[in-house]
């Protein structure tokens, strides 16, 4: 069973480096694009919101605890507190999309989402529009993560709530917190670099 | 089970350090340190996602071959921006200057 356990948990270790490559080539993307144009894409920066950034970041890091404590909670045979702490895990979730889509409604209404309706007042707005849909296309990304992580979470949580788990299996509440913590790891990286190092002084 | 299990106390350890964390990184984002600013944000960044990886994802417990495939993963990581960078900052020797 260990090994069993083990093997599982490297697979999903194995499709997590996969993962890194996916946004790695987003985050090869901002990189190249931000040495590049770097005056369009501070410009661009000033316009994040920092307080809806950081808040989901703290709301974040609260889903990852929760989470840990879940897994926990399985490991030592506690199915009510395994649920429950998957329930807050899935409710964190939501808060954070919640934000994010005020974010983007903020965005929008003020004419930054790229496309035909966008519009900047700034040095170079073209490629300030670039900057926005890397910004877009890569909180996305993270977004679509976010979604199909609380869909996870949800199974395991009705599993759980069914009696499938205990001291002695709890791969797939471990397996999946691996993949809720990554998408964690990603937005540790997002926030700095779309919201923080550009800011103006 | 004999898997070494972390304790809540770490979890909640590892709490307060990110939330502590994430509460530097924005300060220290409102002064102007110039080019160090992204140096600094980036290395909290990283302290923040070890924590995570280590305790969070139990990578501290885990076998070494599991720290094995993250670190070629992040060095493969390193090779796509890296030499993606040699090719851009080095495009326009020649073009301009002498």
């Amino acid at each position: 069973m260990e090994q069993q356990r083990e093997t599982a948990a490297f697979g999903m270790w194995l499709f997590l480096v996969t993962e890194i490559m996916f946004f790695g080539g987003m985050f090869c993307a901002y990189l190249v694009y931000r040495v590049s144009y770097f005056d369009a894409f501070v410009a661009g920066s000033q316009k994040m919101n920092i307080t809806l950034g950081a808040l989901n970041t703290a709301v974040l890091i609260c889903s990852s605890v929760t989470m840990v404590l879940g897994v926990h909670a399985a490991k030592t045979n506690r199915r009510r507190a395994t649920v429950l702490f998957l329930l807050l895990t899935i409710m964190l979730g939501l808060v954070f999309l919640g934000i994010k889509a005020v974010e983007y409604h903020e965005h929008w209404i003020a004419g930054e989402f790229p496309g035909p309706n966008f519009h900047f007042d700034g040095p170079d707005p073209r490629h300030t529009q670039l900057f926005f849909s890397l910004y877009f296309a890569m909180t996305g990304l993270h977004a679509l993560h976010m979604i199909i992580g609380i869909c996870v979470v949800g199974t395991i949580a009705y599993f759980a709530w069914k009696g499938h788990y205990s001291s002695e299996f709890h791969t797939p509440v471990e397996i999946t917190g691996l993949y809720w913590h990554f998408v964690d790891v990603v937005w540790i990286y997002l926030f700095p670099l779309l919201y923080l190092i550009s800011h103006k002084h | 089970m004999s898997e070494p299990v972390a304790t809540v106390k770490t979890f909640m350890g590892v709490f307060v350090t990110l939330l502590i964390l994430t509460g530097i990184t924005v300060a220290v984002s409102l002064i102007n340190l110039g080019p160090f600013s992204a140096v600094i944000a980036l290395t909290i960044a990283t302290i923040k996602a070890l924590l995570v990886v280590l305790f969070f994802m139990e990578v501290r417990y885990s076998p070494k071959i599991t720290m094995a495939v993250i670190i070629a993963g992040i060095f493969w990581l390193g090779i796509l921006l890296a030499l993606s960078m040699t090719d851009y900052l080095s495009r326009a020797w020649g073009t301009y200057g002498q």
